[in-house]
């Protein structure tokens, strides 16, 4: 089946209030495209699962998120998501912080269909206060040890971003880490993965050994190409964080004024297209 | 040789992984960066360590100007394989602190009310989980009363006090080990866990320790002097290890 879709379509199966799973990890292999296709939208009060970077706090920063269940937040080479921080600061959204493990749990949990899954981590930290509803569960066996009963979490949508793809939803990472981008994809009913490129099915292992196809087609329902379609995320090998840019960005939570100049600049354009049109040549 | 805090800072650090054997070892931070290095190449050869992407390297390489060409890579260590070995407690992690309390509750979630910080931080990051699994010791480059209070806003960290709340089978993992400042080395060996002055930096008077600390540490009897960097451990440390002098700008004294 081919699979081939654009970045408005796969947006378009969102609604308001759904519960959206990005992969990617920090300012690493992020779906920008589709991020920046959202921020086209009227889209409102999204709950997002991230191992959070610039798509936490670009949506932050346009108030599509209602939501924001996390580990952590962050740009890599820039610590601390200011977009982030902002929100946060005003209490703008609701966190439901994590152990980053817990977050894999929680997915891993969804993805295998399991009401949850037993971890120690959390025992002890404020994890369980931040969110209460996090229950504990004693080991049926003699130990009796009691653990965090990890409830899974379900994602509406997720989206992920990889370096290559065939038009019927296999794809491959060829960087260092395929993150939990397979969880994403499991843990979720609908399904869309931008790729750098598209590439025939039998080309997939000219790119790669076997062990970097990490999303086989059931996990996929859409497929979407996207050339420099995680800026300013790195995507390696095909490219590295632009980081003039990601400075750029983050300058922007010091102004609202720069927000706004940088929101007209590069945000409020019709298409991805005009995106990559409008990015200042190297 | 005539040597800086930094560099006695570096080998207090270095000195927490002594004994770890073949384990992985982490760190938040420059000074902990250097500290794995110094303790692999003197003390600890079979500590392993990751390149801080997703490879483990067989090699010591200098914190910056790194050649990836000369790269010995000995494992592949993806995010989800590091939780995976945390979580079996095969690590020894260095972690940074906004806050810590006299029972080793650490914080570097959020200052402030956690629904509606002053300050949003690191998040949670994996400090729930890294404490109840396996050790954790922490370097604080700016001792002073704010990091060193009564009680933390957020527990990211678990300390003592809760650990022991937990019962017996859930802390069997839990351990921290040793906290070292840019002024001295602590740890948690009093009857009831509460923070403990081991030594004090060349240099640092115990005044200027207690000061600083916002709530009272044991204290016993004399207070030795963390031990001066040896002229090895020097040469190391600036000819192999940080040839730039990235560990100077961590610590102000």
């Amino acid at each position: 089946m081919d699979k081939r879709t654009t970045a408005a379509q796969a947006v378009a199966e969102l609604r308001d209030g759904m519960t959206l799973g990005i992969g990617g990890w920090g300012s690493r292999r992020k779906p920008m495209a589709l991020v920046r296709e959202i921020l086209r939208t009227p889209l409102k009060d999204l709950t997002l699962v991230s191992y959070g970077g610039p798509d936490v706090g670009l949506l932050c920063a346009a108030g599509k998120l209602r939501k924001v269940v996390y580990g952590f937040v962050s740009l890599d080479s820039i610590p601390l998501e200011p977009h982030f921080r902002l929100a946060r600061q005003a209490a703008a959204i609701e966190a439901a912080e994590l152990d980053e493990g817990m977050l894999q749990w929680g997915l891993y949990a969804a993805a295998l269909r399991l009401p949850f899954l037993p971890t120690r981590a959390g025992l002890g930290s404020d994890v369980l206060s931040i969110n209460p509803d996090f229950r504990r569960v004693k080991s049926p066996y003699d130990d009796g040890e009691e653990l965090v009963a990890m409830p899974a979490i379900h994602l509406d949508v997720a989206f992920i971003h990889m370096n290559r793809a065939d038009a019927r939803g296999n794809g491959q990472f060829l960087g260092p880490d395929p993150y939990f981008d397979d969880l994403f994809c499991m843990a979720a009913k609908r399904r869309f993965m931008s790729c750098e490129k598209i590439v025939e099915t039998a080309d997939l292992l000219k790119g790669g050994s076997v062990h970097t196809l990490a999303i086989n087609r059931s996990m996929v329902d859409g497929v979407i190409e996207t050339p420099n379609g995680a800026h300013f995320t790195e995507c390696p090998p095909d490219y590295g964080r632009d980081e003039d840019f990601q400075r750029e960005y983050a300058a922007t939570a010091r102004d609202p004024k720069a927000w706004s100049a940088f929101k007209g600049r590069y945000l409020d354009l019709p298409d991805e297209q005009a995106y990559q049109e409008a990015l200042p040549t190297t | 040789m005539t040597f800086t805090r930094a560099e006695v800072c570096t080998v207090a650090v270095a000195e927490v992984f002594r004994g770890d054997g073949e384990i992985l070892a982490s760190a938040f931070g420059t000074i902990p960066a250097l500290a794995i290095r110094l303790a692999k190449l003197t003390f600890e050869p079979d500590l392993l360590m990751t390149d801080g992407v997703a490879f483990l390297r067989a090699d010591v390489p200098p914190m910056h100007g790194d050649a990836e060409s000369e790269a010995v890579v000995e494992g592949w260590l993806p995010f989800r394989r590091v939780f995976d070995l945390l979580w079996s407690g095969r690590r020894h992690i260095v972690m940074v602190a906004s806050q810590i309390d006299r029972h080793g509750n650490h914080n570097f979630a959020c200052i402030g009310d956690f629904r509606k910080p002053k300050a949003q931080l690191l998040g949670m990051r994996g400090a729930p989980g890294n404490t109840i699994n396996h050790p954790t010791s922490y370097w604080i480059p700016n001792h002073s009363p704010a990091v060193f209070v009564e009680a933390v806003d957020v527990v990211s960290g678990v300390g003592y006090d809760r650990a022991a709340a937990l019962g017996d089978r859930s802390k069997r993992f839990h351990e921290i080990r040793r906290v070292v400042s840019n002024l001295g080395v602590f740890d948690f060996a009093t009857p009831d866990h509460s923070m403990r002055l081991v030594s004090v930096h060349p240099g640092v008077r115990v005044e200027d320790v207690v000061e600083n600390t916002g709530f009272p540490l044991v204290i016993e009897g004399e207070v030795p002097e963390t031990r001066a960097p040896s002229d090895a451990e020097l040469k190391l440390l600036r000819e192999k290890i940080d040839p730039r002098g990235a560990g100077q700008k961590e610590v102000r004294v």
